[in-house]
């Protein structure tokens, strides 16, 4: 298990349990925590989990791919740490992450 | 008549009208097919495939029965190829705005081109709603919306002699740049990073007009909008070095597209959390001759998967007839076995 901390915009902090081999956007849904709307349910389409990671995970966590940079377009507020939480796969090595939740998804 | 007064296209006459083009709605033309139904197909989309062309294309989906893989457009081909023999009528690129039931029993179903149907039974196979374009959560957007704020171009004299603000890094935000900048009085592009999406021929030609002065580029993003809440002033961008201000009295904003219920909320049908109630007998609607299949509907154990709404296109089909071909009793056959089934295929 990896402990991955979800914090709302008004700084309300939720830690939860992700499973290893399930991105970081099912353990949310799977949590229902609040603003990871994923639309299209994990496709890489809608840009509906968008999140943006805690700087001190960022190299952890990685780069966008492309197609995952290109749905970023279609995000309100991308900022250098912004990632779609449905193309993060959480690891025993993202034990500890934590990912902010932005003001609104598009 | 269209709203405006101009002649619309003729009233189409069709056994059964069905909205949405995605797996449940081609599959309903099929099964509707067997049992001697014409259909027509309304889509809000340009093509076919609803979510699978739209959102998953190029993905595996793995829940299809004897398909243990195929992608979503793969799917889309498949289907629409065994719709072929029913000779269905598609009808792309329209939303059906409005639906009620004529004096005769039929329904008068209209679409936002002013397309006009009249038939015997309508089938909503909407999915998730209408794909509509994304709206930028900004305070205060919605009354400049048809005034200043547009999400497509429906006439280009609208914008001659504005200051146009044009915002997206796709094909839709490079088409209209490099249609509109002959029109304007000036235009800004702006999009969040300096990579754009679309035609590299549609790049190559908006930095080409970049590079004369004709088009502004600017890399950022949308943070507030100045106006009077009825004409558009200005537009806040927040960029790499802080905010700036683009004054403008157009704005384009090119998003994408999300699912919204739209119009479908306002038929007067039975909902259940924004869907629609159905029987799971007939997977009719509260309303007799209407019918919701695939993930538009609901009623107890609903499962939103492909196959559910494949199920459901065959149970609507029986119950359809019924209202179709009133008095007539539909024999129950197989495909592989009835040699009338296999006329009305083709393969015989």
């Amino acid at each position: 298990m990896a402990r991955i901390t979800f914090i709302q915009p008004d700084g309300t902090e939720q830690a939860v349990d992700g499973e290893p081999g399930l991105t970081v956007m099912e353990t949310a849904k799977m949590n229902l925590i609040e603003g990871i709307e994923a639309e299209c349910g994990g496709a890489c389409a809608c840009a509906t989990c968008h999140v943006y990671v805690d700087d001190a995970w960022k190299e952890k966590t990685g780069a966008p791919g492309q197609m995952e940079e290109d749905m970023l377009d279609f995000a309100y507020d991308v900022r250098p740490t912004s990632r779609l939480s449905c193309q993060i796969r959480v690891t025993p090595e993202l034990d500890g992450l934590v990912v902010r939740i932005p003001e609104k998804q598009f | 008549m269209a709203a405006d007064g101009t002649a619309g296209p003729a009233q189409i006459e069709t056994d059964a009208l069905i909205i949405g083009g995605g797996p449940a709605g081609l599959f309903a033309v099929f099964e509707l097919g067997l049992v001697d139904i014409k259909a027509h197909v309304v889509d809000i989309l340009d093509k076919p495939g609803g979510q699978c062309a739209e959102l998953y294309p190029e993905k595996p989906i793995y829940d299809i029965p004897g398909l243990p893989i195929v992608t979503g457009q793969g799917l889309t081909d498949a289907l629409l190829a065994q719709t072929k023999p029913f000779g269905a009528t598609f009808h792309w690129g329209q939303r059906v705005d409005a639906l009620r039931r004529m004096e005769d029993g039929r329904f008068r179903v209209v679409t936002d081109i002013g397309t006009e149907f009249h038939a015997k039974v309508v089938v909503i196979a909407a999915g998730g709603g209408s794909f509509t374009p994304k709206r930028p959560p900004l305070a205060g957007i919605e009354p400049y919306e048809g005034k200043s704020v547009f999400y497509a171009v429906r006439r280009m004299e609208d914008f001659r002699g504005k200051d146009l603000l044009v915002v997206g890094g796709g094909d839709s935000a490079l088409d209209w740049t490099l249609n509109l900048q002959p029109v304007v009085k000036s235009l800004t592009l702006l999009h969040r990073r300096d990579e754009f999406r679309g035609a590299p021929h549609s790049v190559e030609q908006m930095r080409a007009l970049v590079a004369e002065g004709k088009v502004s580029l600017l890399i950022g993003q949308m943070a507030a909008l100045d106006g009077d809440g009825n004409e558009l002033t200005a537009v806040a961008v927040k960029t790499k070095d802080g905010e700036t201000r683009v004054a403008a009295n157009r704005l384009l904003p090119f998003f994408g597209l999300t699912m919204k219920l739209g119009p479908v909320a306002e038929w007067g049908l039975n909902l259940h959390e924004n869907l629609i109630t159905v029987d799971t007998e007939r997977f009719e609607t509260s309303e007799p001759g209407i019918f919701a299949i695939g993930d538009i509907n609901w009623y107890p154990g609903k499962l939103k998967l492909i196959l559910s709404g494949f199920h459901e296109a065959a149970l609507m089909s029986q119950a359809a007839y019924k209202i179709v071909y009133p008095g007539k009793k539909l024999l129950f056959q197989y495909t592989t076995s009835s040699s009338s089934l296999q006329k009305k295929l083709g393969v015989s």
